[in-house]
């Protein structure tokens, strides 16, 4: 195997050699940035993923070395594998950034426009895609479709009006997990995810259907509504944990810990542990353990500055030292106001972090009495 | 050394003469300005008797607002509070129970929201970036305050009166 043959491709004019059998999309993330197709469907570390959204086609314009003539339609890069000599224009070729907005236009048909609601909001693969690849206007005149309310246990949110039908979870929950409760029913315009008989979802690494959906259909219960996710700070943090890797992401806010995620890498998909196996966490890690001192803290995560994450974080701060009580000689100042006494936001009583999903009404007006 | 403007003075530094000793004549050439002004044209005005008319794009005290049902709009999105460059808006979201239709418009809402004046720069950004039509910026000041307490702003004190309800505390707030 070691003196396997490269096959030569050319993406966009650049050209690298790649294995037989990577496909055309490994091939252009290899190479990195703007050459690389965007995907919601197709995720590295799932096998058989894929095929299903269209967002990732590119066009051929030259098929192999020895089979010169181009491919007829545009392919799906993520389901195509190289062959040698294979050119591939991608944001070079006016067809393929076309036909991907069209693509784009045809996963927001039923999509609610509910960014401002949805938890998925700022870390959504659907905005970006939308953002970068997508026209301003649609032409759907019509009534969205809905669905009735599933109930997926006191972990998982599922919100089916929002799901673009990529079938990650469910590759997930059969790889991952001893026994998959939820699959796609139906057909068509239909087709909705649920669980068979309204069952709870409760294996143990059930929680990382949240991360690998690209939308906010399915999202982290006791996260709900708590906070937008750049008015968090991402910390890499880990954890002894005997189930998984432990290896995680907390999402926190001065010292409370809102959410814990995977890492993820620059495609958004779940970063590889040390020993080369994707760092999926346990449910345990990721809904039971919201305390700081459950964690190891690493530091600050690394978040491309062009995210909407990365808004007010500010690293490598260096706080000036206080010198009041010094010059004082031992008395501390005196504040003219504790925000406290004025705000009710953040009011230290109330510890959203620790409630088991969304508040409500109650949560506020309880603490309004005293 | 090159000089950076043309309008550069050189401190004259030769000692005074004894016309300028004496301190009368720059004196009078001074009070001659001061009352030179006098016969100006006054620049203020004499509020709140009388009241200069507003700009129509007047960037005064926030409003949150209300829909025709007289439900909450604000869905504590957020977006505001990430545009604000003073960082004065907080807030806290909830989820909107069975038999709060009513009162909210969305699955969620906002259950604190507060602007602290004493931050805000009156930029608009928030405005801007309101998704839901929810945050406007009306055309009158903020009324000013003997108390920092009283200059932080809660959700009662921002949101327009209830259409259904409060119909002539919205009237008047329109001035109609």
């Amino acid at each position: 195997m070691s003196e396997q043959q490269l096959f030569k491709v050319t993406i966009d004019n650049i050209t690298i050699e790649v294995a037989p059998g990577t496909s055309i999309l490994q091939a252009a993330r290899s190479i990195g940035g703007d050459v690389a197709p965007p995907a919601m469907c197709f995720y590295s570390k799932l096998q058989g993923s894929g095929g299903k959204c269209r967002t990732c086609l590119v066009e051929v314009s030259k098929g192999s070395e020895k089979d010169p003539r181009p491919m007829p339609k545009l392919v799906a890069s993520c389901r195509t594998t190289v062959m040698d000599g294979m050119e591939v224009k991608n944001i070079t070729s006016p067809k393929v950034v076309d036909a991907r907005a069209g693509v784009v236009e045809f996963l927001l048909l039923n999509h609610p426009l509910d960014c401002p609601i949805c938890d998925q909001a700022g870390e959504c693969h659907l905005q970006d895609l939308g953002y970068e690849h997508g026209k301003a206007g649609t032409r759907y005149e019509f009534q969205r479709r809905t669905f009735k309310k599933h109930d997926l246990g006191p972990y998982i949110q599922l919100h089916m009006t929002r799901c673009i039908l990529c079938y990650r979870c469910v590759f997930t929950a059969d790889q991952l997990t001893n026994s998959r409760e939820h699959g796609v029913l139906s057909r068509g315009d239909h087709s909705e995810i649920a669980t068979y008989i309204e069952k709870s979802l409760d294996n143990d690494f059930i929680g990382n259907v949240i991360d690998v959906c690209p939308v906010g259909a399915l999202t982290d219960k006791t996260f709900r509504f708590k906070n937008r996710v750049w008015f968090t700070k991402p910390v890499d943090a880990h954890r002894d944990c005997p189930t998984c890797s432990g290896k995680a992401q907390l999402w926190m806010r001065g010292d409370e810990v809102f959410r814990v995620t995977a890492r993820k890498d620059e495609w958004g998909e779940v970063k590889d542990t040390a020993d080369g196996k994707p760092g999926w966490i346990c449910n345990e890690c990721r809904f039971e353990k919201k305390a700081a001192n459950d964690w190891v803290i690493e530091g600050p995560s690394v978040i491309n500055r062009h995210s909407v994450i990365a808004q007010g974080h500010y690293l490598g701060l260096k706080k000036p030292e206080e010198t009041i009580v010094k010059v004082m000689s031992g008395q501390q100042p005196r504040f003219f106001m504790d925000i406290h006494d004025v705000s009710g936001v953040n009011k230290p009583n109330i510890e959203l972090s620790l409630i088991n999903g969304p508040a409500t009404s109650d949560v506020f007006n309880e603490t309004k009495k005293d | 050394m090159q000089a950076l403007t043309n309008r550069v003075k050189v401190v004259d530094r030769k000692p005074m003469t004894f016309g300028e000793k004496i301190y009368l004549p720059a004196v009078f050439k001074g009070m001659s300005i001061t009352f030179s002004h006098m016969f100006r044209k006054k620049p203020t005005i004499n509020y709140p008797e009388q009241r200069r008319q507003f700009s129509p794009v007047f960037r005064g005290l926030h409003v949150l607002n209300r829909d025709e049902e007289g439900r909450e709009r604000c869905t504590a999105c957020g977006l505001c509070a990430v545009a604000c460059p003073a960082e004065a808006i907080t807030m806290e979201a909830a989820e909107r129970k069975d038999g709060e239709e009513h009162l909210y418009r969305e699955e969620k809402y906002a259950a604190r929201y507060e602007i602290n004046m004493l931050r805000c720069i009156f930029c608009g950004l928030c405005e801007e970036a309101c998704p839901k039509d929810a945050i406007y910026l009306s055309e009158t000041f903020t009324p000013s305050n003997y108390s920092r307490k009283k200059l932080v702003y809660a959700k009662e004190d921002l949101l327009i009166p209830n259409v259904l309800t409060e119909a002539d505390d919205l009237a008047k707030a329109r001035g109609l």
